[in-house]
C-alpha cells in the first residue's frame, strides 16, 4: 500500500506545459481558507485519459475520487462533466482554455493513467482558466493498483495544497466504532476506513464491547478501549498486522480513554479505582507507569499537545465537567474553560493552537473550538447528542460523532470556521471518529 | 413511589434474564463481555435462596440523580436489604454494575458509572458484606435498559445493578 512514489517528472511534464501568457498580469488563482464567506471555486475535472487499454478501468474512478474530495470540502464546487465542452484527448495536448472558460470553470484538473500488469501511474495537471496558467508542475503517481485510491488522495491533497497554500488531509484514514444491534445491547466494533468513507475494515469481532479508538501519530497502531475481559481494558493493535495486546492493567481496577503522546513511545489514560479517576502515563516497551493527577475527582479524556509538554483534560474536580492544562513535569493544572455550562473531550489541535471540546448547555450538545488558554471559544455545531471531535491532519476540518432522538449514531464533519456540516459515509451507524495523520 | 419502585424491579429483573442469557436477543454474538462473570441458573423466584428472588423481591437495582452518585434513602433501604440477604447467602460472588444516562460524553460516563458502582460497592462494605465477594464494572451509558430521549428514560438509565452468581 505504501509503495506510492512522489516522482515528479519535470524536465517532461513541466517543459511541456503551456507557456505563462504574460499579458494576463492577474493573480494565480488562489483560495484563502480562512475566509469569513466563500463561495465555492467552480473546477471541471474530466475523465483521466487512458494511455493504455488496461488503463481505462481507472481513468474516470480516479476522476470522481478526487472531485469528491474536492467538493467535500465546500471550497470547491465541481462543474459536472455533463456540462462539459472541452475535451481531454491527449495528456500532453495544450489545452483550449475558452472551452473552459465557457462553462464557468475556474480551475481544471487534467490526468492521465497507465495501468502495467499490477503497476499503475497516474499524472495530472493544475490550470487556473482564467489565466490559462499552469498552478504547479505535472506530477506522476507509481504504485500497485490496488492503491488507486490512496493515489487520487495524493492528487487530491496535491491540488488542495497549490489552491489553498496548505497541507491537504486527503491520504488519511479514520478508525471508529461500526454500531449494530439494539440500542440497549448494542453491538460495537472497532473499523477503519478512509478518510471519504471507502475501504471500510473491521479490525474487531464486536464479540465484545469497544470503544474510543486513537491513532498512533504515524497511523500504524491504535489504542482503543474493550470489554473484552468483561472490564474495561487498554488494548493496543498494529493496524497492518491485527495483532494487540492488552496494556496498562491492574488488577481490581479500570482502564480507559487511552491516547499516544507525540513520540509515540507512551500512552496517557484513566484508571478507576475505588470511585476516583486519575490520569496515568505507561512507557509501552518498558511497562513502567507513572500517575500523573491524584484528585478524588474524574480526570480522564486526556490529550496532548503537539510538543508532548502539556496535556489537556477533562475533570470535575470544581464541581462539574472542565477543560485543564497541565504540564508533564508535573504541577498545577490550570483550568482553561470558562463559558457556562459542561465541558468534556478536548483534543489539541494538529498545530497546536487550538483544542477542540465538546460542550453540554441548556440541553444540547456543541463541538466547539477555543485557544489553548480558553479564549476564543467558538461553537461549531449544536444538536441533541455532539461529542468526540478529532483534527484533520492540516487542524482545518473536525470529524465527530452525532445522535439525535429515535436514530442512530453518525458521523459528521464541520470546518473550523463553523462551515461545511458534513455526514461521513458509513456502511452503518458509526461513532467515536479518530482522523489518521497523512499517511507516509 | 411504591408503584414507581416496583416497575423499576421488573425492569431490572428483565435487563439480568437479559444479562444471563447472552445468547438470546436479536443476534447470534455473544454480547458485549456483560457481567465479567459466568453466566448462573436464576432459579424459581419462589425460593428465597434464588438469583430471581434476590433480582425481584430484594431487588437488585438503585438509581441516581444526574451526575450524581450519591444514595438515596430508598436507595439505602435496598442496598442494606441486599447486604441482608448476601450475609444469608455467601455463596455468591457479587458484580456491581455501575451506569451512566445518554446526556454525558463516552469517557466521563464510564469514570461516572465506575464512582457509583463503587458507592454502592462502599455500602455493601459498610453493611458488613466481605469486600473479597465484590467486584465493580462501570458501563457508562453503553448499556441502557431503557432507550428514548426523554427524562424518564435517563432516570431509569442512571443506576448501579447487583449482579450475583455462583
Amino acid at each position: 500500500m505504501t509503495q506510492i512514489s512522489r516522482r515528479p517528472v519535470l524536465g517532461l511534464l513541466a517543459g511541456l506545459a503551456l507557456a505563462p501568457r504574460a499579458a494576463l498580469a492577474q493573480q494565480p488563482l488562489r483560495i484563502e481558507i480562512t475566509e469569513g464567506v466563500i463561495e465555492p471555486v467552480p473546477f471541471a475535472i474530466p475523465d483521466f485519459v487512458p494511455e493504455n487499454a488496461a488503463g481505462g478501468e481507472y481513468a474516470a474512478s480516479i476522476a470522481r475520487v478526487i472531485a469528491n474530495n474536492l467538493s467535500s470540502t465546500g471550497l470547491l464546487r465541481e462543474i459536472p462533466t455533463s456540462a462539459h465542452i472541452g475535451r481531454i484527448g491527449s495528456f500532453d495536448s495544450p489545452v483550449q482554455f475558452s472551452d473552459w472558460r465557457a462553462i464557468s470553470a475556474r480551475a481544471l484538473i487534467t490526468g492521465a493513467v497507465r495501468v502495467n500488469g499490477q503497476q499503475i501511474t497516474v499524472k495530472f495537471r493544475l490550470f487556473d482558466v482564467v489565466s490559462g496558467q499552469q498552478l504547479g508542475d505535472g506530477l506522476q503517481l507509481d504504485g500497485s493498483t490496488q492503491a488507486w485510491r490512496r493515489m487520487a488522495h495524493r492528487v487530491s491533497d496535491q491540488v488542495y495544497m497549490r489552491l489553498t497554500g496548505e497541507s491537504g488531509y486527503f491520504d488519511s484514514r479514520v478508525v471508529f466504532i461500526a454500531e449494530s444491534g439494539p440500542a440497549n445491547n448494542r453491538r460495537k466494533q472497532v473499523a477503519i476506513m478512509d478518510q471519504d468513507g471507502e475501504n471500510v475494515q473491521y479490525l474487531t469481532d464486536g464479540t465484545a464491547l469497544a470503544f474510543a479508538p486513537r491513532f498512533s501519530p504515524t497511523g500504524d497502531r491504535i489504542l482503543f478501549t474493550s470489554y473484552e475481559t468483561g472490564f474495561p481494558r487498554i488494548y493496543l493493535m498494529d493496524v497492518a498486522s491485527r495483532s494487540r495486546q492488552m496494556i496498562g492493567d491492574q488488577p481490581g481496577t479500570m482502564t480507559f480513554a487511552p491516547r499516544f503522546s507525540p513520540d509515540g513511545l507512551s500512552v496517557v489514560y484513566s484508571l478507576s479505582v475505588d470511585g476516583r479517576t486519575d490520569l496515568y502515563m505507561l512507557n509501552v516497551a518498558s511497562g513502567q507507569r507513572w500517575q500523573l493527577t491524584q484528585t478524588e475527582a474524574i480526570d480522564t479524556a486526556p490529550s496532548f499537545s503537539p510538543d508532548g509538554q502539556r496535556l489537556v483534560f477533562e475533570s470535575d474536580r470544581s464541581g462539574n465537567s472542565q477543560l485543564y492544562t497541565m504540564s508533564l513535569q508535573g504541577g498545577t493544572a490550570y483550568r482553561v474553560s470558562q463559558g457556562q455550562g459542561r465541558y468534556s473531550t478536548p483534543v489539541w489541535s494538529p498545530r497546536g493552537d487550538m483544542i477542540a471540546f465538546t460542550k453540554q448547555h441548556n440541553g444540547r450538545f456543541h463541538i466547539g473550538v477555543m485557544r489553548t488558554d480558553g479564549s476564543n471559544e467558538r461553537l461549531l455545531t449544536a444538536s441533541y447528542l455532539d461529542e468526540g471531535p478529532t483534527w484533520s491532519p492540516n487542524g482545518r476540518v473536525i470529524m465527530f460523532t452525532r445522535e439525535e432522538p429515535g436514530s442512530n449514531a453518525s458521523l459528521m464533519s464541520v470546518d473550523i470556521t463553523g462551515r461545511n456540516l458534513r455526514r461521513i459515509p458509513t456502511p452503518g451507524p458509526a461513532s467515536d471518529p479518530s482522523w489518521s495523520p497523512l499517511l507516509p | 413511589m411504591q408503584l414507581l419502585t416496583k416497575a423499576i424491579l421488573v425492569v431490572a429483573a428483565l435487563a439480568l434474564a437479559a444479562c444471563n442469557n447472552p445468547r438470546g436477543g436479536d443476534y447470534d454474538e455473544p454480547t458485549g463481555g456483560m457481567g465479567g462473570i459466568g453466566s448462573s441458573a436464576l432459579g424459581d423466584p419462589s425460593d428465597p435462596t434464588s438469583i430471581a428472588y434476590f433480582n425481584q423481591t430484594i431487588g437488585d437495582t438503585v438509581n441516581f440523580t444526574v451526575d450524581s452518585s450519591e444514595l438515596s434513602p430508598q436507595a439505602m433501604t435496598i442496598l442494606r436489604t441486599q447486604a441482608a440477604w448476601l450475609a444469608r447467602y455467601p455463596d455468591y460472588q457479587i458484580l456491581i454494575e455501575g451506569h451512566a444516562d445518554e446526556r454525558g460524553t463516552r469517557e466521563y460516563n464510564v469514570a461516572l458509572g465506575a464512582r457509583r458502582a463503587a458507592r454502592v460497592e462502599q455500602f455493601l462494605i459498610q453493611e458488613g458484606v466481605s469486600a473479597a465477594r465484590l467486584r465493580t464494572v462501570s458501563y457508562g451509558k453503553e448499556r441502557p435498559i431503557e432507550v428514548c430521549a426523554e427524562q424518564r428514560c435517563w432516570d431509569l438509565n442512571r443506576r448501579a445493578v447487583t449482579v450475583v452468581s455462583r
